[in-house]
C-alpha cells in the first residue's frame, strides 16, 4: 500500500510537459471516466452492504449470544412463587451474570406491536418473562434446565442459538457476496481500462513511433499514458463516491423497528472505507495501464 | 561509429542485402544511391538499429546491434540523428516543440537549451513557422524541421533518408547546405538518394563518398559522378 502511494504522488507531482506527447483523446477518456464513476458508485453499496451486514452478524452473535428469556407460564396464582423459585435457581447458576424479572410495563412493550397498546395484559393469562445475561463463559444450558424442571416445573429456558444461527449466518453470507461483488467491480474496472488502454495506444501508433524514433523509452511512453489513466480514474471514482455517499445519506435512516434494511451505511470508522476507493480505483487503473502500454511496447519495432 | 562486417538482411521471401562490409568514419560525408527498392532505406534502418540484420555483423558505437535491450536503441537514437523519408511528428504539437521533442525525451531540461533552440529554429530558416502546427507546414519545412529535430542532441552520426525528395531545387539546395555546415562541425553524415545533380553539388563543397547499392551490393561508385 505504502509503494502504491508512494507512486501515485509521483504520478500526481508527474512531468507535465512530457504529458503532452499524448494527444488528448476523446473517447477513451470519457469511457475510463465513465467506467471509475460507476464502478465506484456500485461500490460504495457493495461496501455499505458488507459493513452493513457485517454488524449486523456481530451484533447478533455476541449481544444475543449473552442473553436468554425465562418464561414461566403456570396458572396465575402460581406465577409469582414459581418466578421468585426461578430466580433464586438463576441467581446460584454459574456462568450468570445477573437474572431479572419483566415489569408488567415491559412485557406490554414487547407486546404492543401485536396486540395494539389498549389490550389489557393484565387480565390476560400472558406468561412471566425473565431476562437472563450471561457471563462471558456463559453457562450450561442442559444443567439449568434439568434443576429448572426439578424446582419450577412451569419455567422454559430459550438460549436464542436456535433462531439466532441461521440468521448469523445469512448475515455472514450477506457480506461476503458484498465483498465478492467489490472484488468483481474491480476486476471489471481493470478490464475495462485495460481495453481503453489498448485502444488508446493502438490509436496513437503513429506519436508511439516518432518517439521511439527519437530515442524515447519505453518507460516514459508508458508513463504518459499510465499517469493519464490513472489520473482519469480517480476523478471519475471521486465522482462515483460523491453520487453513491449521496444516494447512500438520502436513505432512510435506521429505526429500532425497521430492521436491517434502513441501517445500510456507514458508521464510526466505516466511513474510512468509501473514501480510499478512489485511491484503490488510482491504483488499480495503474496497474492495468502500466502492464497493457508494457506489452503493446514491447510488441512494436 | 558504425561498422557493418559482412551483414545480409532478407525479408520473408528473398535476400535484399547480401555481403555488405563497411565503416562509418567520424566526420565522413557519404551518399547513398541506387534505384528504388534496392534497399536504401533498408540499409539506413540497419544502421540506426531499426532492424537487425539476419545475417553478418552491424556494431554501433562498438555495440552489438543483436545484444541491444529496446532501452538501448532508445539510448542509441540519441546519438544517431534519423531523418525520414516521410517525416512524422507529433501533429497536436507546435513545431518549435516538436523540434525540442528529443530533449524531452530524453529529460533534459528543454527551458535551459531555449536558446539552442531558438538558435537551430532560425538556422533552418523555420522562426517565422515555429507555432505552426505540423500538418500546416510544406513539404520543404517539413524536411527542414526533420532536420532540426535530428541535430537538436547534437549527434555524432546523421542519417538522411531521401531529404530533399519532396522539395523543389532551391530548397534542396538549402537543405544539403545545412547537412553540408553539420558535416563542418564534425558530424557524421550520410544521405540516401537518387538525385544524381544533388550529389554532383555536394561534391563542390565537401569530399564525399558515394556508395551505391546494386544487385544486393554495397558498391563505392566510381568517380565519374
Amino acid at each position: 500500500m505504502r509503494a502504491v502511494l508512494v507512486i501515485l504522488a509521483d504520478l500526481l507531482r508527474g512531468d507535465t510537459q512530457a504529458d503532452r506527447v499524448v494527444p488528448p483523446t476523446g473517447f477513451t477518456a470519457r469511457l475510463t471516466l465513465f467506467a471509475a464513476a460507476a464502478m465506484t458508485f456500485l461500490a460504495v453499496f457493495a461496501l455499505a452492504l458488507s459493513l452493513a451486514t457485517g454488524r449486523l452478524a456481530h451484533n447478533w452473535s455476541t449481544e444475543l449470544a449473552r442473553s436468554a428469556t425465562l418464561r414461566i407460564s403456570t396458572s396465575q396464582d402460581q406465577v409469582a412463587a414459581q418466578t421468585a423459585a426461578a430466580l433464586q435457581v438463576l441467581q446460584t447458576t454459574e456462568g450468570v451474570a445477573s437474572a431479572r424479572a419483566l415489569s408488567e410495563a415491559e412485557q406490554q412493550a414487547l407486546l404492543e406491536p401485536w396486540f395494539g397498546p389498549d389490550v389489557p395484559i393484565a387480565d390476560l393469562p400472558v406468561p412471566q418473562l425473565i431476562e437472563i445475561i450471561e457471563t462471558r463463559k456463559g453457562y450450561d444450558a442442559e444443567g439449568l434446565r434439568l434443576r429448572l424442571a426439578a424446582e419450577v416445573p412451569g419455567a422454559v429456558l430459550d438460549d436464542h442459538t436456535r433462531w439466532r444461527r441461521p440468521l448469523v449466518r445469512a448475515a455472514s453470507r450477506i457480506r461476503a457476496m458484498g465483498l465478492l461483488s467489490l472484488g468483481l467491480i474491480g476486476g471489471i474496472m481493470a478490464a475495462m481500462i485495460t481495453l481503453a488502454a489498448h485502444s488508446a495506444l493502438a490509436a496513437n501508433a503513429q506519436v508511439i513511433a516518432v518517439l521511439r524514433l527519437v530515442g524515447a523509452r519505453d518507460d516514459f511512453i508508458a508513463r504518459a499514458f499510465v499517469r493519464r489513466f490513472t489520473l482519469r480514474a480517480i476523478s471519475g471514482a471521486i465522482l462515483g463516491l460523491a453520487l453513491g455517499l449521496g444516494g447512500i445519506l438520502l436513505l432512510p435512516s435506521a429505526q429500532p423497528e425497521g430492521g436491517f434494511l434502513t441501517g445500510l451505511g456507514f458508521q464510526g470508522w466505516g466511513w474510512i472505507w468509501p473514501f480510499l476507493l478512489p485511491l484503490l480505483a488510482g491504483a488499480v487503473a495503474f496497474w492495468a495501464t502500466r502492464r497493457a502500454a508494457r506489452r503493446i511496447l514491447r510488441g512494436l519495432a | 561509429m558504425i561498422e557493418l562486417d559482412n551483414l545480409a538482411y532478407s525479408y520473408g521471401g528473398g535476400e535484399l542485402l547480401s555481403e555488405i562490409s563497411l565503416r562509418l568514419a567520424p566526420g565522413s560525408f557519404h551518399f547513398l544511391t541506387g534505384p528504388s527498392g534496392a534497399g536504401k532505406t533498408t540499409f539506413l534502418k540497419l544502421c540506426y538499429g531499426a532492424l537487425i540484420p539476419t545475417a553478418g555483423r552491424a556494431m554501433l558505437f562498438g555495440q552489438d546491434v543483436r545484444e541491444l535491450g529496446r532501452d538501448d536503441v532508445a539510448l542509441l537514437r540519441r546519438r544517431i540523428g534519423v531523418v525520414h523519408q516521410d517525416c512524422q511528428f507529433l501533429d497536436h504539437l507546435p513545431l518549435a516543440e516538436n523540434i525540442a521533442l528529443p530533449l524531452m525525451v530524453s529529460g533534459r531540461d528543454v527551458a535551459a537549451e531555449a536558446q539552442n533552440l531558438d538558435d537551430l529554429i532560425a538556422w533552418c530558416g523555420l522562426s517565422h513557422r515555429r507555432n505552426a502546427l505540423p500538418p500546416e507546414l510544406s513539404g520543404g519545412e517539413r524536411q527542414r524541421a526533420a532536420l532540426a529535430r535530428a541535430v537538436i542532441m547534437s549527434p555524432e552520426v546523421i542519417l538522411a533518408d531521401e531529404p530533399t525528395g519532396n522539395v523543389d531545387w532551391e530548397m534542396s539546395q538549402r537543405l544539403l547546405q545545412l547537412l553540408v555546415e553539420l558535416n563542418r562541425m564534425g558530424k557524421t553524415v550520410m544521405i540516401a538518394t537518387h538525385d544524381l545533380s544533388l550529389i554532383r553539388a555536394a561534391k563542390s563543397q565537401v569530399q564525399t563518398r558515394v556508395l551505391r547499392i546494386a544487385n544486393r551490393r554495397l558498391q563505392l561508385a566510381g568517380a565519374d559522378l
